[in-house]
């Protein structure tokens, strides 16, 4: 043990290993109240270390070539020990990934997370979901199905649109040839295991030095560190470690139950997972029947789908599916609400959250549908909704009545 | 740092100095990198003609060709059809095909060349985002159109195109169908890609 000591001293005189600890672990202070929450945070941590672990071995044996990759995915599934389990665990991951970010993102627009001091917290936010974004587009070509190709041959499409003749040239060099190609999978695969991750990186270790810097909102979106004791320590903060590493502990058992469920009994998920058209190689001569991107995608594809084109350019929908996400990046500022906690604003607030979230199901669901006009409607209609949320949270403190927030949060 | 005795002038000029030729340096040096990305020699000489042997094609039938990585269709239209083609006039967005791409021999109303009327040439990617319609030129009522006109229907984003490839009014895709350039090296084979010589 002195050993150990001797050791830890060592190091730390050359290393800021003891001051790393306390300062983000077991003297961060994080408010007491936390509710279920905000598990998803550190469960989005959790499901990264899971893709990246399982893609480092999927990557020993995937071939990134128009040739040879579909039938490097079957040899992963049918040849390769276990190789079925840890592709099973990537694909779950990458929906389970998109699930637990967009709950986290919930979280903060529930209880006023991203309003100051947390805003370049909430960007940096956006940010991991725009790169997630990217991550699983490119990655989703890969396996080199039919779903693969044909969705990735709309995505690329969508630059196209672009207008005043940067267009073309900007999808060819996205490709890097004039249809999606050997040469486009090889680069997809070169952004997905390399450029992406490495960002995705950087970005959580912003995130959370930004979150450390500012410290955790939490349900009654009160500043815990306006109450501190003689020693500066927030009268309603605990420290994270061991208190919240030990939630958070079951909140990663429970998670894995559901997770492993998934990617033993139902990998596919109904082909919501994995698409049913991607078992088939990709064919450049032969759309599939129905198309529709994996149901992460899908809210936003359907604001795409909703916008019909102005003349003569389908412009106008990539346009607004970007501003569908540039929009959060705004959110801080357009809600101008003093009050953080949903628990203290009125009730015009919690119908118009409620509204955006039905909005943002729905038009999930309508991405995943064959377009009819009754649906195009819809989608219209639920897209409308979609941005009448930011207009209604501008305009919401002149008439909503919010109640008084509390000193010290509640327990 | 001290700034004692410090000679400003001197100083902000090697700080803009330094400051342009790193930026000129790094400018340079991002243009191999973005340039590496556009499609290499191969895939730009990669676009050879395609000879297509015509003399098996009924009227009403479809071949399917690749070209440059594409489909490309090759229909034999009926007589009926060509009359239909008159009759679309009215459901156009671009019944002139102003705003669309095709040879200067196949800007007219059955979009193929005079000599071959009947014969249509042209890639089968949808104007909207690069997905393949589906070859549907029975005039029956279908799943996705009570009064459907006959041609293609795609079934990504639900675009239309009629049996010249132009596309009905109301849907997504901006534009008609692509006509490549082509030729008739004889009169059962054509020549995709090239329209050189023979008009």
């Amino acid at each position: 043990m002195d050993k150990l000591v001797a050791l830890f001293e060592w190091v730390d005189a050359r290393f800021p290993l003891g001051k790393m600890w306390r300062e983000h672990l077991s003297e961060y202070y994080a408010p007491k109240n936390f509710n279920f929450w905000y598990f998803f945070g550190s469960l989005a941590l959790l499901v990264f270390v899971l893709q990246i672990v399982t893609g480092i071995v999927l990557t020993m044996y995937y071939k990134p070539d128009a040739e040879l990759a579909f039938f490097s995915v079957e040899h992963i599934m049918r040849d390769v020990e276990w190789g079925w389990f840890i592709r099973y665990m990537h694909s779950t991951g990458a929906s389970a990934f998109f699930l637990v970010v967009y709950l986290h993102m919930f979280r903060g627009m529930m209880y006023g997370s991203y309003k100051k001091p947390r805003e370049l917290l909430w960007i940096f936010g956006v940010l991991i979901h725009v790169a997630l974004m990217a991550e699983a587009f490119f990655g989703y070509l890969l396996p080199w199905g039919q779903m693969s190709f044909w969705g990735a041959q709309v995505i690329v499409n969508l630059f196209a649109a672009v207008p005043f003749g940067i267009g073309e040239p900007l999808s060819e060099w996205i490709r890097g040839d004039f249809v999606i190609s050997d040469a486009t999978l090889n680069r997809f695969f070169a952004f997905h295991v390399i450029a992406l991750p490495f960002v995705l990186a950087a970005l959580v270790v912003l995130h959370i030095l930004a979150l450390h810097e500012v410290g955790s909102n939490n349900p009654d979106g009160i500043e815990i560190k306006k109450n501190k004791d003689k020693n500066g320590i927030p009268l309603d903060g605990i420290p994270f470690h061991p208190y919240y590493t030990v939630k958070d502990i079951v909140g990663v058992v429970v998670f894995f139950i559901f997770f492993f469920a998934v990617v033993f009994f139902a990998p596919e998920m109904g082909g919501y997972f994995i698409e049913h058209p991607n078992f088939e190689q990709a064919d450049p001569l032969k759309t599939p029947d129905h198309i529709a991107p994996v149901w992460y995608f899908t809210p936003f594809y359907a604001m795409l789908r909703a916008v019909p084109p102005m003349l003569g350019s389908q412009f106008p929908g990539v346009m607004v599916m970007g501003a569908a996400i540039i929009v959060l990046f705004f959110l801080p500022w357009i809600d101008r609400s003093p009050v953080k906690s949903i628990r203290y604003r009125g009730i015009h607030f919690k119908i118009a959250l409620g509204i955006f979230v039905v909005s943002f199901v729905v038009l999930g669901w309508l991405g995943v549908q064959p377009s009819t006009p009754v649906k195009t409607l819809m989608a219209q209609i639920f897209t409308a909704l979609y941005f009448l949320y930011f207009v209604a949270l501008w305009f919401m403190p002149s008439f909503e009545k919010t109640k008084p927030v509390p000193e010290r949060v509640t327990s | 740092m001290s700034n004692d005795g410090v000679d400003n002038s001197r100083r902000r000029f090697l700080t803009a100095a330094t400051s342009v030729v790193g930026t000129v340096g790094t400018v340079g040096l991002v243009i191999p990198f973005a340039a590496s990305m556009n499609p290499s020699a191969k895939a730009r000489a990669a676009g050879a003609p395609v000879e297509v042997d015509i003399s098996k094609l009924e009227p009403g039938g479809m071949l399917t060709v690749e070209w440059r990585g594409k489909p490309v269709w090759v229909v034999r239209r009926t007589a009926e059809n060509m009359a239909d083609l008159k009759k679309n006039i009215d459901y156009l967005t671009d019944a002139n095909s102003d705003a669309s791409k095709q040879p200067e021999y196949a800007k007219n109303y059955h979009r193929s060349r005079a000599d071959h009327a009947d014969i249509i040439v042209m890639e089968g990617i949808c104007t909207h985002l690069g997905c393949s319609p589906k070859y549907r030129p029975e005039l029956v009522a279908t799943d996705f159109d009570a009064n459907w006109r006959g041609g293609y229907f795609c079934p990504c984003h639900g675009s239309k195109f009629d049996l010249a490839g132009r596309v009905y009014s109301g849907v997504p895709a901006p534009s008609n169908l692509i006509i490549p350039p082509h030729q008739y090296l004889s009169a059962t084979v054509i020549l995709v890609g090239k329209d050189e010589g023979a008009a």
